[in-house]
Order: structure tokens, then sequence, then C-alpha cells
């Protein structure tokens, strides 16, 4: 029997709604505008990504959701500020290669920094907790204010400088739109890292664990793996992408603050119902749908803008009350 | 003669206290230090500042005890429980300061932010302990996160981020005296009538909490949190349960706002919005014991205490390690929120019914 045109609609209709939302906003503004706001939205939908699908992955792997992600992402920006201040003469230098250079090595520091962190994190504040949602909220949030004041702490209380290198200032022109060069970035180094987490997932024996174990984690336990372990991997990769997203977020602000996570925490959460909890496509999609969102609305009506995403949300819980891919345990 | 008469006061107390008593001696005798505390406070801590602690405390003890119906007795964690504080402080600023200045402005404005305060809890309610409890913790906060945009932008009502200044009846300003000099040390003047205000209507809606919680509708609660399949078994719908006891919740927060506000005589998003005030919040429960009511009066008054006393301690700690580098900036009186994050989590592993749980288990449960 061949499905009825609902259902066939109904398992297409979340892949259409990033081609649906560009589409619709295309004839409210010029080409060139819309072209600036595209690409702004998907390079801000990148760095969403980065920071979500840890999160998304550690929870439909061990069901266990971490309220203190937002202190990796402050983490990482912390570094960065240590590790750029110290390569001051490459950040300033007019040449690309030495910038990248000076960049790349803040995002290994802060990525190794915010895995380390993170392998601490659960061993010291999720290991006790599995399986019960309240106290892992409750701890979890516990770890976030000892966190925030540990921030401040080692790097003080004010908001610390945290200046674009050279190159990547300003913006080219690509015909009428002028595309901020730093954007460009986060959107080639988010394309990367998301096709290397895709090939992990799909192409490595890992990935198949890993998704074997977000599907049913006992099967997996019962054939003789040890899943405890590769959850720590895991629980260190997401902290460590986390902390990478935020290197490059806090590089886009230009500032950092101890608040700087948690504020993100929200819109991380927001792309995580969006997408459907434990689910990394919808991750994907989800992060994109709000860094479009943010765009749009910051240019046609901005005094909507800072609320927008959570009317996204509202919309699209009504729609599908488990986000657009919901992962079928939950 | 004296054990019917002792009797006699005892069902009276049952009666108030809906059966629900504290069950341990250092407990009761801690609570009934805390009660005479508070209610001869004017007279027994006289000053601006005393008085100023002493309100706040009761604001927060039907604050927290709202909370714990939602945190301890149906065990689900809400982060927009502050959203409906604001919302009923929000109610009372925005009448007395855009409209006018009278005791049925009060009312008003009150009666107006419990009722958007229950409908909003209604719909994010029924939008998401559908699915999973865990879902509603996220979209709480990323209302409560909304609302906060929504307070600061919406300038015309709420007065954006510089909030709501406004004026109160007669007998609630300090200039106001009720009878001239002093009473017993201490000055009769507005503030004294705002205290007792609040404090009584602290007093009702807490022994009002411990009606609910003690009710059959509270047994259910409890039964959702500790097995929410079994309950739905027996033909209960765990969600229109919860959402009723997010409902409630909601509306008693907003009732606290609307003291806030009148003892500020001020509203703004950093006064009843922000997400530090949430942090407390959830201090205090944890910290007095979640699932009891009393935990909630004894978290309020610890965190009450501790942020207007504890900086000073943690001066004086500063001071013996000044010149060590690290251990200096640990101790700076502004980082009082560490030492209480760590006793935070510390709890949550240890003590996970707090200290009212822990004084009841030695007690011996019964």
């Amino acid at each position: 029997m061949t499905p009825s045109l609902k259902s066939r609609l109904d398992v297409w209709a979340p892949y259409a709604v990033l081609p649906v939302l560009a589409i619709i906003a295309l004839p409210t503004m010029a080409f060139s505008s819309w072209l600036t706001l595209t690409i702004a939205g998907l390079a801000m939908g990148m760095l969403l990504f980065l920071m979500a699908s840890g999160l998304t992955l550690i929870f439909g792997l061990m069901d266990v959701l971490n309220f203190a992600h937002g202190a990796f992402i402050t983490l990482g920006a912390y570094v960065a500020v240590s590790v750029l201040g110290g390569l001051t003469g490459w950040m300033g230098a007019d040449s690309l290669a030495l910038n990248l250079i000076a960049l790349f090595i803040a995002i290994l520091v802060a990525a190794v920094a915010g895995g380390a962190a993170g392998i601490v994190f659960e061993r010291v504040i999720v290991r006790r907790v599995y399986g019960t949602h309240l106290r892992q909220i409750l701890i979890t949030v516990g770890g976030l204010i000892v966190a925030e004041q540990l921030f401040v702490v080692f790097w003080g209380p004010d908001t610390l400088p945290l200046p674009k290198p050279l190159t990547l200032r300003g913006a080219v022109s690509l015909g009428a739109a002028s595309i901020e060069k730093y954007r460009i970035l986060c959107l080639v180094l988010g394309l990367a890292v998301a096709a290397a987490m895709q090939w992990v997932l799909t192409r490595t024996r890992i990935g198949l664990l890993i998704r074997a174990g977000v599907e049913n984690r006992e099967m997996v336990e019962a054939l003789g793996y040890r899943i405890r372990r590769l959850f720590v991997a895991i629980f260190a990769a997401g902290t460590a992408l986390a902390a990478l997203g935020g290197v490059m977020w806090a590089q886009y602000q230009e500032a950092v603050t101890s608040r700087i996570g948690s504020d993100l925490t929200i819109l991380v959460f927001i792309v995580l119902i969006i997408g459907g909890l434990g689910s990394v496509g919808g991750c994907f999609v989800g992060a994109i749908l709000v860094g479009l969102v943010a765009n749009y609305t910051a240019f046609l009506v901005p005094k909507l803008a800072l609320g927008s995403n959570i009317l996204v949300m509202v919309l699209i819980l009504l729609w599908r009350p488990r986000g657009l891919f919901p992962v079928a345990k939950w | 003669m004296v054990s019917a008469e002792r009797s006699r006061s005892g069902k009276t107390l049952d009666w108030l206290l809906s059966g629900d008593r504290p069950r341990h001696p250092a407990l009761t005798i801690i609570l009934l230090v805390i009660l005479i505390a508070l209610a001869f406070a004017p007279f027994l801590f006289p000053g601006t500042r005393s008085l100023a602690v002493a309100s706040r405390i009761c604001v927060f003890i039907v604050l927290a005890a709202s909370y714990d119906i939602l945190l301890g007795y149906t065990g689900i964690v809400s982060f927009a429980h502050t959203m409906f504080f604001g919302i009923g402080a929000y109610g009372v600023a925005a009448v007395l300061a855009k409209a006018w200045v009278g005791w049925d402005a009060i009312v008003l404005g009150t009666l107006a932010g419990v009722a958007v305060a229950m409908v909003v809890a209604t719909i994010v309610g029924l939008l998401s302990l559908r699915v999973r409890a865990i879902f509603f913790s996220m979209i709480t906060l990323a209302v409560a996160s909304f609302t906060q945009i929504l307070a600061t932008e919406w300038r015309d009502l709420t007065g954006g981020e510089d909030g709501l200044t406004f004026s109160v009846p007669d007998a609630l300003k300090p200039s106001f005296h009720l009878v001239e000099g002093t009473v017993l040390g201490a000055k009769l003047d507005g503030r004294v009538v705002t205290y007792y205000l609040i404090f009584a209507l602290a007093l009702v809606l807490f022994l009002f909490m411990l009606r609910i919680v003690n009710s059959p509708f509270g047994r259910v609660l409890q039964a959702i949190r500790e097995n929410e399949f079994r309950i739905e078994a027996l033909g209960l719908k765990p969600v229109v349960y919860r959402t009723v006891a997010s409902v409630l919740s909601a509306g008693i927060a907003a009732l606290a706002g609307a003291m806030m506000a009148l003892l500020l005589r001020y509203n703004g998003p950093d006064a009843t919005l922000s997400f530090s005030l949430m942090v407390d919040i959830l201090l205090m429960v944890v910290i007095g014991g979640m699932g009891t009511l009393y935990g909630s009066v004894i978290g309020a008054v610890v965190i009450v205490m501790a942020q207007y006393y504890l900086q000073g301690a943690l001066g004086g700690v500063e001071d013996m390690v000044a010149g060590v580098p690290v251990l200096a900036a640990l101790f700076h009186p502004d980082r009082w929120l560490l030492w209480l994050g760590v006793l935070f989590i510390v709890i949550v592993y240890f003590f996970p019914t707090g200290i009212v749980g822990r004084l009841r288990k030695v007690a011996g449960g019964h």
C-alpha cells in the first residue's frame, strides 16, 4: 500500500522548513540584503550547532541534560582571551596565515581545556546522579553557579576585550551584498566540524556504537561494549565542542564576560527543543533555523529580534510537540 | 481537665497546620524562634535595615514555599518561578503607577497579576508537561528569558529597564504615623504597617499551602513524583495534576510578587525577574529541604541572612588570607554565591532532603 500524501508530507515537512523560511524572507527585502542576512544566519547557525551538538548527543546517549553546558562555552571564551593575549603579534599581523595559526592555537587549547574540564565535571558532578532527572538538573545548575563564580575568581569581574584578527575584520562585497569575513570563517569551520561529525557517526565503528547506544543502550551493553567509557568520551567531546564554539562566538562578539555561556544556553536549549532532544540531524536544522530567524527578524522587525527564537520554538512545538525530528524512544 | 484543654489546643494547632507538625524538637524550636522573631521584628530589631531583612524573609518564605510545591512535592523543575513573581509585582506596580493610588488599585493590580500568571502557567504546562518533565524545565527557561526581554522592551507598561516607581496609600508611606511617639521603643510608621501587612499575608498563605500539600490533591502530587506510571494505572492523569500544581504555584508566586512591589514601592526587571533571583529560590528550597514546606522557611531565612550578612563574614576571612593570590579572590566578599553554590551541590549529593528532611530522619520519621 502506498503511504498517503499526508504521512509522506509528515516525513518530509521538517526538511522543508529551512528552504521555505528562506524563500518566504526573499520577497520582503532586497536580494543583496537577503544574501547578506542568509549567510550571516547560516554562520550563526553553524556556531550554535557546534555548541549544541555535544549536548544533544549526551542527552541521546545517557539521558543526561547538562544545564552547565554554557560554562564550557564561557571557559572556551576565557581561554581564548588568555591564549590570544599572548599572541597579539600574530593576531595583529597583516597576514591571513599568521592570523589563522593564532586562532587555531587558541581553538586547540580551548578544546583541550574544555574536554579536560568536561571529564572532571563528569566525574565530580554528573556521575552520581544518572537516572534521576530532578537531581541532575539541580546538580548541574549548582555546577553552573560555582563555575561562573570561579571564572570571576580567575579572570576578574570585568568584561574582557577580544579583538578579531586583523585580516578577518571588515567585509567583502559580493555584488551588492557585503559579507563579513569572519562569518565566512565561521561557516567554513562549522561545516567542516559538522561533516567530520557526520563522518564519525556514520562511517566509523565508534559512530556505529554511539548510534546504537542512542537507540538501545542496554542492547549495546549486553553485546559486551563498555558504554560508560564511550559516554565519558562523548561528554568530553561535547564539552570540547562547546569550548570551541565559545572561542568563535567570543571572537565574533569581541568581548567576554562570565555570563556569555549561560546567556547562550537558552539559545542552545531552543535549538535542542526545535530539533528534537537527542537528534543530531535535528540539532543541525534547528541551529540553522534559529540563526536565520534571528538575522531576518533583526533586519525586518528589530524590536522582535530578541524574542523571535522563542516564538519560533512555540510555533514548532504547537506543530510537533516533540520537535522537528523526534528520537523514537523519548 | 488540663489534658482535655491540651488536646483541644492540640486540635486547633493540628487544624492550623493541617496535621503536618514539624515532628522534631529542634525543628519546632527553630520554627518557633523564626515565627516569634518575625512577629515582633519591628520591636526586637528596630532600624530600617533589619525591617527590610525581615520583610524580605516573609516574601521569600511564600515564594520558596510555592516553588517547593513544584520542586519538592511534584518533582518538576521550573525556571520560570521568578517570571510569575515578576508578573504579580508588575500587576501592582503598573496599576499604581499608571492608573490611580488606593487600596482598590492594589487589589485590582494583584488580581490582574495573579490571573495573568495563572493563564501563562496553564499555557506553558499544557505545551510542555505532556511530553516529559525535562521538557518543562527547558521551556520554562526559554519562556522566562522571553518575559525578561518583554519587560525591558514594553516600556509603556513596564517602564523598561528603569522599572516603575509608584506611590502607595497613605497608611503604607514611611511618613505616616499610626500613633505619636514610640511604642516599646519602636516608631509605628508606615513601614511597620507595611511590614505587618506582608507578615500577615505570608502567614495566611503559608498555612494555606500546608493545606494544599496535605490534602488528597497534595498526596496525588507526591505519588506522581514517586511513581508516575502507578498513578496513571489508577486512572488519574499526571499531566492534569502537574499542570494544576504549576498553576497554583504560579498564582501564589504572583501574590508574593505583589507583596514585594508594595514593600519596595518600585518594580523593575532586576528587582523581580532576574535569573539570579531564580538561583536564590533554588538555593532556599534545596538547602532548607525539598518536599517540606518548613524547609522553605528555614531556607528563606538562611539565604536572605546570608545575602545581607555573609558578605561581611567573607570580608573577615579575606583580611586573614590577604596577599595569597587565589585564596584572597576566593574569599572576596562578592564571592558569597560561590560558597552557597558549593553548599548546594553538597546538599543535593548527601542530604537530598535538606536541613528539615535530615532533622526529621533523626527524629525517627513517624
